[in-house]
This record gives structure tokens, sequence and C-alpha cells, in this order.
């Protein structure tokens, strides 16, 4: 019953209680979905709900399940960027060199 | 133009594709009763991938007895009903709910 579940589909399995405890969303989360707001935007959407749903999917159940909401986010965006050609890798792992450097020396982050 | 009318009783296929699929597993190889006809949409287990979707299928919102879906032993009160949103291309006649083993 269970070949091929996607990690999302989960409705009646076994769960832990819910916290539905709010919270005020950080900064890094308030970009992370601005970004991803701004990456679907009509009409230029680069991708689509379904291919955002698909990537999120894909991702690893020990990741899945051991990640926050936005950690999922900003994965697929990295994900979809580089299957879209927006970016490379390359140009991302450069990105995030200057970045780390730049927090390393207590700048702007 | 749709393919079946509110009330009808429909079969889940019992499948398991690889892929971006919408169907709920709790709900594959059961029989329901179609409870409300959405229109018609592109498919996206082929959008997912980012391929056209077309031809639109239909979309309904199939209705399965509680105790089919989670128990089968008479735990759940009669009309008690969990319901899942179902594309066509999911669904085959059925005549009757219990021939789903």
């Amino acid at each position: 019953m269970s070949e091929n579940r996607a990690i999302s589909d989960i409705g009646g399995l076994p769960a832990g209680p819910i916290d539905r405890e709010d919270h005020e969303p950080t900064l890094v989360e308030r970009r992370i979905d601005a970004l991803m707001m701004l990456m679907r935007a009509k009409p230029r959407a680069f991708w689509g709900a379904d291919e955002n749903r698909r990537t999120i999917e894909s991702l690893t159940p020990e990741f899945y399940e051991g990640s926050a909401y936005y950690q999922r986010w900003v994965t697929v965006m990295r994900r979809l960027m580089v299957e879209k050609g927006i970016l490379t890798e390359a140009e991302i792992e450069d990105k995030l060199a200057e970045v780390r450097a730049r927090h390393d020396e207590g700048g702007a982050k | 133009m749709s393919r079946f009318e509110i009330g009808d009783r429909v079969r889940v296929a019992r499948a398991f594709p690889p892929g971006h699929v919408r169907t709920p597993v709790f709900v594959r190889g059961l029989t329901g009763t179609v409870v409300r006809y959405f229109g018609h949409f592109r498919n996206p287990s082929e959008l997912a991938y980012g391929m056209t979707g077309l031809p639109e299928l239909s979309l309904y919102q199939v209705a399965f007895d509680m105790d089919d879906v989670w128990s089968g032993d008479g735990a759940y009160a009669a009309g008690d009903t969990v319901t899942a949103d179902i594309y066509e291309n999911w669904l085959e006649p059925a005549e009757d709910k219990k021939n789903a083993a």
C-alpha cells in the first residue's frame, strides 16, 4: 500500500502532537517568502505550483522531516533555479562563499 | 462534457506510479461517490515536470465511507465520509462499494 507514497502523502499515518503555536516570521523567512513570490509571480513565473510540489516531494525523507518549512522552500528554489537554467550550482556556490566571507568579517549580512 | 455525474459510484485506481501524484494513497483502490464536479484542469502530474498538462482533465470531489478508508470494522457512524479531489484519469465506473478488496 505504501509503494511510492510521496513524503507529503501522510493521511492516516500515525503522527505526534501538532505544534499550533504561531510565531512572527524571522527576517530570513520573510526574505525566502518574498523571493519565492517573485520567482512564481505571473506572467513571468519561472515555475508553477506543481513543479514546486514535485520538487519538495523529491527531498529525502530525512531532510523533509528534519527541516524547517522555509528550509524546504529555499532548498527547492535553489534546485529549481538550477533546473530552469536561471543560475548554475557554481554561481550559487561562488555567491555563498562571498556572503560567508563578508559575514565572517562582521560586515553586512 | 464530464464523464461522471453527481451521485455516480466510482472506483479509484489501485496504482502506485512514480512522480508527482495528487491522488492520496489512502483512497487508492477504494470505491466512493461523486459529490461535486470542479471543472477541468491541466494534469498536475505533467505540469509537475514542465509539460503542458493537456488535454485538461475533469476534477471531481469523491466521498468515501470512513469505515472503508480507515478501519472496515464499523467503527464510524453510517454517513461519516472523507472526501478527496480526484482527476478523472484515476476513476472508473463502479456498481457497488465492496468490490475493492
